[in-house]
């Protein structure tokens, strides 16, 4: 190896030489090699420190104790604690007395969004629009079989709906007309139900079915009873359907859907969550004893407000 | 000697390639031709192969002149608009911060004086972020790393600490003989002092530096009081730490290794661009005044006096020619123009010059003034460019309007039945008013049915209307979710496509539409 002076750049040759071809020595500013030094004194703290070593199974586990896994735990947990405050208020709020308090039934909103997303969307759908086609009710609209208003909500949350192992669950059930009623009767009872939301004429042998076997439940004008669950038949939300073919079957042969008792499952708070958000989508009823007036103040932040303003006076 | 004949004499080589013979003599006089002796290359590292290059520091002798008093102005004006611009108040209203210059990342505005930028307007800044980087072009390309020389911020603090090191050590070769100097008290208490007078300018660096981004009077108070956000203690602490240690001690090392601005700034240069040369068809053969009086037709007219080094803020030579180290503050002209007086030569022996001007002034053409090497197409075609942008965003940022409307329908469900029958959508719609007050805003709908009605959840259905006025605050995005309902009935093919118009409900009467569409259910009876 011999060292000399290349003559074109003035520079010292590293002394390797490869078919005539040598490497000029351009060594690195000593700072920068300490630098190197440094990083590789720092690998060795952080080897120790830091779970590093790739074993058979696992890694090496590091004095420090650290996981990325009991980071994530540590973050849920302060965000636990973070909400916590909000539940017990939510908790000790009485669901009808939410909505005057707009940020609690922002919160509410929030929460019940979030939970939804885990425990509804399956049967309800992501926008909570239900499935028509599988008898799951949409939760945008303005009719409710068993009430919209904030309590029954909460309520056919808590219970479920024919949920066999909940005691007070919502129950009822239409009992099938099939063998009770013949075909043209059952066609006439049809041709009346329609024409209760102006879909198909009168029907005066219907009309007088109708008062004898279905009145009682639906009411004389096919209004429907929430208190019992018996839907609305004369506006133009059909939860089976509302062709003339889907409202014969139903009279024949009733379906009847059921909704899991979500008290076993969900927290109390959770289930008030939900149905802050269920009455939130557009169609939420109001309670019939006047709310106190909370008109929110002008200084409120304009979602917190919306969301309290409409609780109270959509439906 | 001054007599431009006699300059033009000691030059064997002129019409040749430029070859910067004087530039290698210097190294192999140090190690002389030959293979190095062993000695020469342990002594640069360990193991008998020279794996780093020990640092040497570069202690910059004090120089009068044109230029330099030309970077005491670059300084000034820069430190000056650095450490002061949050400082300066502006009147916006009640409404708005009274900050001149404030970046309000929490807020996500931009305030520059009359100017503010909200989020979707980043195009201003992605514009200004061209300019700034065409005007480097137009720069480099005119009068070579004139940046790098006077502006960088690296330049400007490097130049600090220098004059910090200058006023503690004293010049060039006090600084040089202390740094040998064994560690005595008197050494150490002069090193601390100076060491904390940078890590005072570092400090105050790094404490500006947040100032742009929060009410400067009020962030100061929070500052020393404990209260202001861990960001700020964060950030200061970090500039401060890369200030005390790029500035006082890195330097020049940043611009030579870490900087990749003089790389990129290579390939702009050409041989018509602005540099600062040293004209070595008149200066070599370089020799002492002695030497050159004994056989005046050996010598140029360089006498190796090594002012132009001794000055050199980043420690090159500039006789070696172009190279990554030179950051062209012109310095060296100084101290060369000044040698050249006293020994009665004329100026200019380092100066700024293009390549091409070396070459033609080496073949015998007369000197032309610097300035007109600016007057080129490549320069005029930035500068088009350039202009060109600021005029845009200028005649952008004048006709702007200061409402601005988003709409986005849901989409899951696209459309609601009602009990009845009327069909319901509902839409997200963002309401911007950038003034700083409040406005009332009309939104109104275009292109559907008669009937249709719009609600917002403020207003409940009750007082459902086709037009709605809503509140939005000053200097704000109100975010509103809106119902449309069409009547029962209502024939769909005429419906899809419609538009929200938003109408600011003032003297200004600015507006803004948005399309959108109405989702109606499929007919499926």
């Amino acid at each position: 190896m011999t060292k000399r002076i290349d003559q074109p750049t003035g520079t010292e040759t590293v002394g390797h030489e490869w078919d005539g071809i040598e490497e000029l020595n351009t060594p690195l500013p000593r700072w920068w090699l300490w630098t190197f030094y440094a990083t590789i004194a720092f690998a060795a703290v952080y080897v120790v420190l830091y779970p590093a070593w790739p074993m058979i199974d696992k890694a090496t586990a590091g004095t420090l104790g650290w996981s990325s896994r009991g980071d994530l735990a540590k973050e849920m947990s302060a965000a636990d604690m973070a909400r916590q405050s909000v539940f017990e208020k939510i908790a000790a709020t009485d669901i009808e007395k939410l909505p005057g308090s707009p940020e609690l039934m922002q919160a509410a909103v929030s929460g019940g969004a979030a939970a939804f997303k885990v425990n509804c969307v399956q049967c309800h759908g992501a926008g909570a629009a239900g499935y028509q086609q599988f008898g799951y009710p949409n939760l945008n609209d303005d009719d409710w079989i068993w009430g919209g208003t904030l309590t029954e909500i909460e309520y056919t949350l808590t219970h479920g709906i024919r949920w066999q192992n909940a005691d007070d669950t919502r129950v009822n059930y239409m009992p099938a007309f099939a063998g009770v009623l013949d075909a043209g009767q059952t066609a006439a009872v049809a041709s009346h139900v329609l024409s209760l939301s102006g879909k198909a004429k009168g029907n005066p042998a219907g009309a007088q079915l109708f008062a004898e076997n279905c009145a009682a439940c639906h009411g004389p004008a096919g209004a429907g009873m929430p208190a019992m669950g018996a839907p609305a038949l004369n506006d133009a939300i059909w939860l089976y359907g509302g062709s003339e073919a889907a409202v014969r079957k139903q009279i024949l042969a009733p379906r009847h859907g059921v909704m899991p008792a979500w008290k076993d499952r969900l927290d109390p708070v959770t289930i008030k969550m939900l149905a802050a958000y269920v009455h939130s989508r557009g169609g939420g009823q109001q309670a019939a004893p006047a709310q106190p007036d909370t008109s929110p103040t002008p200084a409120t932040t304009g979602a917190v407000a919306q969301t309290a303003e409409k609780a109270k006076t959509d439906g | 000697m001054a007599d431009p004949k006699d300059l033009a004499r000691p030059q064997p080589q002129a019409g040749q390639p430029r070859d910067w013979s004087g530039a290698l003599r210097s190294v192999t006089d140090a190690a002389p031709a030959g293979p190095a002796s062993a000695a020469t290359v342990e002594d640069a590292g360990f193991m008998g192969s020279a794996l780093y290059e020990k640092g040497k520091t570069v202690h910059n002798k004090r120089i009068d002149g044109p230029f330099r008093r030309f970077k005491w102005l670059v300084m000034l004006v820069t430190l000056a608009i650095y450490y002061i611009t949050p400082w300066i108040r502006w009147d916006r209203g009640p409404y708005a911060p009274d900050q001149a210059v404030l970046i309000d990342l929490a807020n996500r505005r931009f305030y520059m004086f009359d100017i503010e930028i909200w989020p979707h307007e980043f195009y201003f800044v992605a514009g200004m972020l061209i300019m700034a980087g065409i005007g480097l072009f137009i720069v480099t390309s005119a009068v070579g790393r004139a940046w790098c020389g006077y502006a960088c911020p690296q330049t400007v603090w490097t130049d600090v600490f220098q004059h910090v090191d200058r006023f503690f050590d004293g010049d060039r070769n006090a600084r040089a003989r202390l740094d040998k100097a064994p560690w005595t008290a008197s050494k150490t208490a002069r090193r601390l002092a100076k060491w904390t007078v940078y890590l005072a300018i570092a400090f105050w660096t790094g404490g500006a530096w947040i100032m742009y981004f929060a009410d400067a009077p009020t962030l100061t108070v929070d500052f020393w009081t404990g209260n202001a956000a861990p960001v700020a203690y964060a950030t200061v602490a970090i500039l401060t730490g890369t200030t005390f240690w790029l500035g006082g001690f890195m330097r020049e090392q940043v611009c030579v290794y870490m900087c990749p601005w003089p790389r990129i700034q290579t390939a702009m240069l050409d041989e018509k661009s602005l540099i600062v040369t040293y004209k070595d068809w008149r200066g070599e053969q370089r020799g002492s005044l002695k030497k050159a009086a004994k056989n005046p037709d050996q010598y140029g007219d360089c006498i190796d006096c090594n002012m132009c080094v001794a000055v050199c803020p980043t420690g090159v030579d500039i006789r070696e020619g172009q190279q990554i180290g030179c950051i062209t503050c012109g310095l060296c002209i100084d101290a060369c123009d000044k040698v050249m007086a006293e020994v009665g030569r004329p100026r200019g022996l380092i100066d700024y010059a293009t390549l091409d001007q070396c070459k033609a002034e080496a073949a015998g053409a007369p000197p032309k003034p610097a300035w007109k090497a600016l007057l080129r197409p490549r320069i005029f075609l930035y500068f088009g460019v350039w202009g060109a942008i600021g005029a845009g965003l200028l005649f952008a940022l004048g006709t702007r309007t200061h409402t601005d409307l988003t709409v986005s329908p849901d989409r899951n469900p696209p459309y609601m039945l009602l009990k009845d029958g009327s069909v319901r959508n509902a839409y997200t719609l963002r309401l911007r008013n950038m003034e700083a007050r409040p406005r009332e805003m009309e939104v109104a709908m275009v292109g559907l049915p008669r009937g249709a009605v719009m609600w917002t959840d403020a207003v409940s259905v009750e007082n459902a209307a086709p037009v709605q006025v809503i509140a939005v605050p000053a200097n704000e995005t109100k975010i509103v979710r809106a119902y449309v309902m069409l009547p029962p009935g209502t024939d769909e093919d005429e419906s899809e496509h419609f538009a929200f118009r938003l109408t600011s409900l003032d003297e200004q009467g600015e507006q803004d539409i948005a399309e959108t569409t109405f989702a109606m259910p499929e007919d499926d009876e």
